[in-house]
């Protein structure tokens, strides 16, 4: 028996049949049975269309029963799951689907038509879709397979750990997002770590708030899954509306919450939290950003008694560290809690430019090698190659490219980026793939993005612009090219414009400059 | 009544949101959730905003992209709420 996520996933449909595996608020839910059934189905479709082991399949959907179930079967096809964002703007997606060359999609109908028109644009040959509509619960999809006629049973096919089990793509520097490669193994050595450290149990209650292309709903899916427990979908309309989510986590008495921090603060300001019951939620687990210590503070006075983990991990290496928050929060503390130690699956040195390790205590990038780190970049070899400290006795280190130290006690502390990149809302940011977007406007001379950092670490975007012709755009316009243009977390907070941007000697914006200017 | 509390929800709108843009601009068919102009927090503050001024209250369902994507929708939601 190999040790894959569809291999485990199908114990536990064996395990605990009758058990509820999914809840789709509003809609229904699915037993393991269900959901093993449903996702058998998709396994026999790409099997049927002559999938191979190693083939992508892209998933372009909303959160929803119909998707995890694509998720499940195009694992048990052997195949890995290229997951795109569904509200993002579709030329975006399709590039994504493009670069890695799926072999079959699975899109939900209301964003079909948008994508297709983008996919046809690039594509020789017509890809392979199955369309669900928006009918709840798996029936969406259930009905688009049925259109697609009846399929021969087949086997699911085990996967070894070192086979490709899903691409996520993140922001890329040059404007276009980069894909990364994580395996069976990648994954599985990390949900064995959340096992040891959150002991779950088929009692339990997941939230599942992180989009599918986000690395967060690793653990949702697979720590559930494998413990026979209960994935409770928070749909993207739901996933920023406080007040709703509040209501949501009480009602279906979640016990596991997984989100950004910017969720949580969300949560603490504006969800009305003392209106609710909350007395079955037991962990409150948050990553992907610096979470504000008074928001942290509040939020664990509205919900006291729970436990409550910083974890941190570039998606390269999905989480890495973790750190578990001593309560209750200091009145005078402010300072952003540690990143905390390395995971037990792993190992973590603070490394110099040259792959040296600094003097204890000094500040140094932090690099990471073992199971859970990714295989490189997808058709990006010399990108790769130069995510890691390759070291004499083979062993690769990865380079986070985030600055920290380490503390006397073993706590890492984060500092900043060696790079362009930002964290925003969970978000990973490349400043320069917001400039590359804001180019496309046919007005603008030249776009520079930059980051600002107010006292609470949360980040916010500025763009400085210059334009051409007469008269500038209207904020407005530009507002509504950048809210079709680009993925939301990327969209800059402000706008600052200018005939021209200052300049450095060589004749590069100077982005020195534009942060004093700001 | 309804057109001065169209004007006060433009005014903090443009305020909060669209410092330095002319008024002209934002008319009140205006997309602001779907154009980008209001994100998740925007949202929010708007709402709590309008709860405070107007003494009403929003249910949860009730904020969103379908109630609140226009100067006309909003008005028209905080209208009915004090009627």
């Amino acid at each position: 028996m190999s040790n894959t996520l569809q291999t485990r996933f199908a114990a536990s449909a064996r395990q605990w049949a009758q058990r509820v595996a999914l809840v789709e608020p509003g809609a229904g839910a699915l037993s393991y049975a269900e959901l093993d059934a449903l996702s058998d189905r998709v396994r026999d479709r790409l099997l049927a269309w002559g999938l191979r082991p190693g083939d992508r399949v892209g998933l372009c959907m909303l959160k929803s029963a119909n998707s995890v179930a694509v998720i499940l079967g195009v694992l048990k096809a052997g195949a890995a799951y290229v997951p795109v964002d569904a509200t993002a703007p579709a030329a975006r997606s399709a590039f994504i689907l493009d670069n890695c060359e799926v072999k079959a999609l699975f899109v939900d109908a209301q964003v079909h038509a948008a994508l297709g028109d983008e996919l046809a644009a690039l594509l020789a040959a017509p890809l392979r879709a199955v369309v669900p509509d928006a009918k709840g619960a798996g029936v969406g999809l259930g009905l688009a397979l049925d259109g697609l006629g009846a399929v021969a049973t087949g086997a699911t096919l085990a996967s070894g750990p070192d086979d490709l089990a899903y691409i996520l793509y993140t922001s890329g520097s040059t404007g276009r997002p980069k894909g990364v490669m994580l395996s069976q193994r990648n994954a599985t050595s990390f949900v064995d770590w959340c096992t040891a450290i959150f002991e779950p149990s088929a009692d339990d209650r997941f939230s599942s708030h992180a989009p599918f292309h986000f690395d967060l709903s690793i653990l949702d899916l697979y720590l559930c899954f494998k413990h026979g427990a209960t994935l409770v979908l928070v749909g993207e309309d739901m996933g920023k509306d406080a007040r709703r989510l509040a209501q949501l986590i009480a009602e279906e008495r979640i016990t596991i919450w997984y989100s950004a921090p910017s969720i949580l603060a969300l949560l603490a300001q504006f969800g009305q939290l003392a209106q609710h019951d909350f007395s079955a939620l037991r962990q409150v687990l948050f990553a992907g950003e610096v979470f504000a210590v008074k928001h942290l503070r509040s939020l664990s006075q509205l919900w006291p008694g729970k436990r409550y983990f910083n974890l941190y991990g570039p998606t390269e290496t999905n989480v890495c560290t973790a750190y578990e928050v001593r309560l209750p929060v200091p009145e005078s503390r402010s300072t952003p809690y540690p990143i905390g130690r390395v995971c037990a699956h792993l190992s973590a040195q603070v490394l110099d430019e040259q792959a040296q390790p600094v003097a204890p205590g000094a500040e140094g990038e932090l690099c990471v090698a073992g199971p859970g780190v990714m295989q490189g970049y997808w058709s990006l070899p010399e990108l790769s190659a130069k995510a890691f400290h390759l070291h004499a006795c083979g062993q690769r280190w990865y380079r986070t490219g985030d600055i920290v130290t380490q503390a006397d006690d073993g706590d890492f502390i984060y500092r900043g980026r060696r790079d362009r990149m930002v964290k925003r809302r969970g978000f990973r940011i490349e400043l320069g793939e917001i400039e590359a977007g804001l180019y496309r406007h046919p007005a603008i001379k030249e776009a520079a993005a930059i980051a600002l950092a107010d006292d609470d670490a949360a980040v916010s975007i500025v763009a400085f612009v210059s334009w051409y012709g007469p008269k500038r755009p209207s904020l407005i316009e530009i507002k509504r090219f950048c809210a079709e243009n680009l993925p939301l977390s990327m969209v800059p907070d402000r706008f600052s414009w200018h005939e021209d941007l200052p300049k450095t000697s060589t004749d590069k914006i100077d982005y020195q400059r534009l942060k004093d200017l700001a | 009544m309804t057109d001065a509390i169209k004007q006060d929800i433009k005014d903090y709108i443009m305020g909060e949101f669209l410092p330095g843009e002319s008024p002209d601009e934002l008319t009140d068919s205006t997309p602001l959730i779907s154009g980008g102009i209001l994100d998740s927090i925007a949202t929010l503050k708007l709402v709590m905003y309008l709860e405070e001024k107007y003494r009403v209250s929003f249910e949860p369902h009730e904020v969103d992209k379908e109630n609140l994507d226009t100067l006309d929708l909003v008005t028209a939601l905080v209208t009915s709420k004090l009627s």
